[in-house]
Order: C-alpha cells, then structure tokens, then sequence
C-alpha cells in the first residue's frame, strides 16, 4: 500500500471543522469518489473533528490519499491529548437523539466508513484513524 | 457579524440556510427564530435545507432543538429539500429525527403548514391571531 | 549483488538487439502467439519498449518496487495486460509475452559469461526477476478483467431498473431479478434522485421480480425508506410474495412502520388515494 499525498492541520476551534470538512471534500472529489460516498466521509471527518473539541481538548488532524493495488482510498486520522476513553465499548454504542446531543457519534461515525480504529485510554488521549476506499 | 435571514412569509417564517454553518452562526440562529416566532407571531417555520450538503449530528440536533423550541411556542416546525445523498448519510448514521417534519420542498412544506394550520385553528375553534 | 545486476544490465545493452530478434521469434513460434488478434509490428513495439524497461529494473535491482524502473515496468505491463484483455487473450497467452523472454535471456548469458559459478547466479537471478514480472502480469490481467466486468454490470444495473413515474406525485421501482449489495444501493440511490426530480410524495418499491431478499437487501431497502422519509416522501413497498414475507419475518426484520401491499395495483391505490387523487369508471363502459 502507498500514500500519494498527505496532510495535517490543527483542530483548535469550531471553524476548524468546518476547514476538515472542506480538505475532506476536496480530496474526495480528486479521488474521484461518487456523491454518497463523498458525503458519508465528510460527515464522518465531521462528527470526529467535533469530539476533538468537545472531549480531547483541542487535537489534530491528518489526511492521506491511499493507493492500494489500483484501489484508492481517503485515511483520516485524528488524535488528541484528552482525558481518553473510560469504556470503548460503551462509547461506541449509539446514544444521541435530536434533542440529547449524548453519545460520541463513534458509532455512526464507523458505519459511514470502511475501516475504523479507535485507541484511547485514560490519561492518554484519543486516536481514531478511518478509511473510506472508493468503490471501483 | 454574519446571520442567516430569516423571511416572514405570511404567518410563516422562512429560513434558507445556505452556508457550511460553524457552531456559533448555527447558535445565532437558533436565538433569532426564538426571538422572531413570537415578535412575528409566526405560527410555523420552514427550515430550506436544499443548500446543505452535510448534515451532521451537530446540525441534525440543531434541527431538531429548532423543532422542539418552535413546538412549545406554539409554531410548527418544517424541514425542506433534504439531499438524497445527506438523507442517506443521516439514516446511517442513526439520525432519525423524530418529531421533525420534513417535506421535499418549500411549496409543499408550505401547504403543509399551512393545512396544519388549519388543523389546529378548526380544534381551537376559530382563528389564531 | 548490485554490482552484477549492473554487469548483466551492461550485457543486455550490448546485446540487445539480439536478445529482441529472438525473443520476438520465440513469441511469434509460440503455440500460445495469436497473430489473429495482434499484428507483429505492434508486438515488436511492446517487446522493445519491454526490454528497455526491463534492462532499467536489472540495473537497480533491490529498490522499492513501488518506484522508479519498477513502476516504469509495472505500468507498461499494466497497459499490456489491458489491451490484451480487450483484444480476447487468455491469462496465459498474456503471461507467455514476459516467460518467453526467458530463453534468450539465457542464450545470451550463456554465451557472454565463462565463469560457470557466476553464470548459474545470474541464471537464477535472471528467472526469478521474470518469474515476479510474469506473475505480475497475471495479475494485472486479472485486475483489468474484473473492471471491464464491474462496469459492464453497472450498465447492466442502470438498463434494468427505470424509476417510472405513474401519475402525478406518484413514482414505481419495478425491481427485477436478483439484488445484491451493490446494486440495491444504486439503485436506491437512483430512486432518491428521482424523487427530488420529479417532487413525488410517494415512491412504490416493487419487489415482484425479486425472488430472494436476504438481510443486507432488506437493510438498504429500510434505509432507503427512511432516507426517503427524511427528505420528505413517503415509500410503500409492494410484491412481497410469500416466501419473501417469511424470510424476512424469519430474519427479524421489522417492517412496523413501512406499508406494504401485496400487489403493486393496491399500492398505486392508495397511492393516488393520499395524494389527493381519484380514478372513476366513466359510466356505460364495463
């Protein structure tokens, strides 16, 4: 597997997803990912940006464009120095509802990409790096 | 600063959101319709997100804190012209926002307020101010 | 061992015309040659433009094989394989353009170098560097073959489900024959398109001509339903026949809040019935 291009950014405020989103945007429509699939990795990139914020404190952000084998694909990856995950597996359960706003969006998060890695432990800041490949 | 018009339209507000909404325009927003339902007087909301090309959880609960704010000051809450591809993104993500009507468009959002506007006046009978 | 990749390189230069007039005879006597499908002219193109690329990857041999003479190489193999493909060749016939060079290789190594030990070396170095290349082009004939059928089954997919519009407001997906993963989220897709398109308030999935539906298929169809919802249409889902009803009863899918018609008449009914709409029978005709 190679990596075509990469690049970071700083999330340190709300503008600061909306700036992800765009990069994300922009290097999806290079890939040549079809509209779905562009708006499903968007939002993801969206959603994880926004609990760097809300729960790591402040993070950042990196972007490469995979080649493996003649399939392309979009990696993100986001990590912070938070207070880190208590229970994984509680934090990836759905819990939001219109109103809430409970819940990390993680799970939801996960179903709009094709790989999901997550490492977190308490104390020791946050991890989630996504891969969303585009469908030949 | 920016702020996103809101259009009274009748005994209706019309709010067309057209930009990649960071956390404190969407919080704006939230206080102006607050505010604009009861100066106006409005008995409904039509929320035009035709422009939007990502909804996310964010978004999704802003959406449905406008519903549910609307609701309790007596206004209906209608949300137009939802992508295909941000509805199925949404559905995948879990978002399913109850409580949140939603037509394909601004004309039949429209009639849509405006039949359960008639709705609720019939009940109440007579005509709301 | 980069300096006698060097020293075979430096041969092959030398000899190079040699070594391409006899690998082209090799290729062109070769029971597996099709002179029906590639004109010898291009093959002695493909073939000289090979060795060149090939002499560059045996000067550097023991670099990525992600980079430079490799990825030269690679790509033309690629760009062989392809047109092989389109022009009819079997996975074999494709792979002997690379083997084939193998026996001139060895004439030539055979004649230039005395040292028996060096020469069994280079011997061997010479075919596992051919047998990588070769393998390789295996696999880009595979690769290309499964894309020109992926696409194919696309066009196939879009022939095959039209969104028809029944009436003002009202739309029909008429699904016919096997659903698989893929296809059934194009096709939804589709179907979301065209309800922003034509503004109905109301999509009749048929699933008639379906004559399976397993739970990732019924899945997609729930989420298109919902998605449907969201932006503001209404979906019923019509043709569920027997079998299909118990598979998803089976599999525990849950269909509460979905209307479903057995036929896809009944679903255009009521239809026609919430948006608004009424069919009479003009008197005095049966």
């Amino acid at each position: 597997m190679v990596v075509l291009k990469d690049e970071t950014a700083s999330i340190r405020s709300s503008d600061d997803i909306v700036r992800v989103r765009r990069i994300v945007r922009e290097w999806a429509v290079s890939l040549g990912f079809s509209l779905v699939d562009q708006t499903k990795v968007v939002t993801a990139a969206s959603e994880l940006a926004r609990n760097v914020i809300d729960y790591g404190g402040g993070g950042d952000f990196r972007i490469e464009a995979l080649n493996n084998d003649a399939r392309r694909g979009l990696r993100l990856t986001f990590s912070d120095q938070g207070p880190g995950i208590v229970d994984l597996e509680q934090a990836m359960k759905d819990g939001f509802t219109t109103g809430g706003g409970l819940g990390l969006g993680l799970g939801g998060a996960k179903r709009l990409v094709n790989e999901f890695l997550i490492d977190s432990k308490p104390g020791r800041g946050t991890t989630v790096v996504i891969v969303r490949w585009k469908n030949l | 600063m920016e702020r996103i018009p809101i259009l009274k339209m009748g005994r209706f507000l019309l709010v067309t959101i057209q930009v990649d909404m960071h956390d404190r325009l969407a919080m704006t927003l939230q206080e102006d319709l607050t505010d604009r339902i009861v100066k106006d007087h409005a008995h409904g909301v039509l929320l035009d997100i035709s422009s939007l090309e990502i909804v996310d959880s964010f978004i999704g609960r802003m959406i449905g804190h406008i519903a549910g704010v609307s609701r309790v000051l007596d206004a209906e809450t209608v949300v137009v012209g939802m992508r295909p591809a941000v509805a199925i993104t949404l559905v995948e993500l879990g978002m399913t926002l109850d409580g949140v009507s939603t037509a394909l468009n601004v004309d039949t959002g429209m009639a849509m307020l405006s039949a359960s506007l008639e709705e609720r006046e019939k009940l109440n009978g007579g005509s709301q101010r | 061992m980069t300096e006698q990749q060097s020293k075979v390189a430096q041969l092959l230069r030398k000899n190079e015309r040699d070594v391409l007039q006899q690998w082209l005879s090799y290729q062109i006597s070769a029971t597996t040659m099709r002179a029906d499908l590639i004109k010898e002219s291009d093959l002695r193109e493909q073939s000289r433009r090979f060795l060149q690329l090939f002499t560059a990857v045996v000067q550097q041999n023991g670099d990525d094989e992600n980079t430079g003479s490799w990825k030269s190489v690679k790509d033309m193999l690629n760009e062989v394989s392809r047109s092989r493909v389109a022009q009819g060749f079997s996975p074999s016939e494709t792979a002997t353009f690379v083997f084939s060079l193998k026996q001139p290789m060895f004439d030539m190594l055979r004649r230039e170098i005395r040292d028996v030990e060096e020469l069994c070396r280079e011997i061997w170095a010479t075919t596992a560097l051919l047998d990588k290349l070769g393998l390789y082009t295996t696999e880009a004939y595979l690769h290309s073959r499964e894309s020109i059928i992926s696409r194919q089954q696309q066009e196939l997919m879009e022939l095959s489900t039209p969104v028809v519009q029944l009436w003002d407001n009202v739309l029909a997906l008429p699904l016919i024959g096997t659903l698989d993963s893929e296809r059934t989220q194009v096709v939804m897709e589709n179907l979301l398109e065209k309800v922003v398109e034509t503004g109905a308030s109301i999509a009749i999935i048929d699933i008639t001509g379906v004559p399976t539906v397993d739970t990732l298929v019924a899945q997609h169809l729930l989420k298109t339903v919902a998605a449907a919802r969201l932006m503001g249409a209404d979906c019923i889902i019509s043709g569920i026949r027997p079998q299909i009803a118990q598979t998803i009863v089976h599999l525990g899918i849950n269909l509460a809040d979905i209307i479903t018609k057995a036929t896809l008449a009944d679903a255009f009914a009521i239809a026609l019935q919430r948006t608004g709409a009424k069919v009479t029978r003009l008197s005095g005709k049966r």
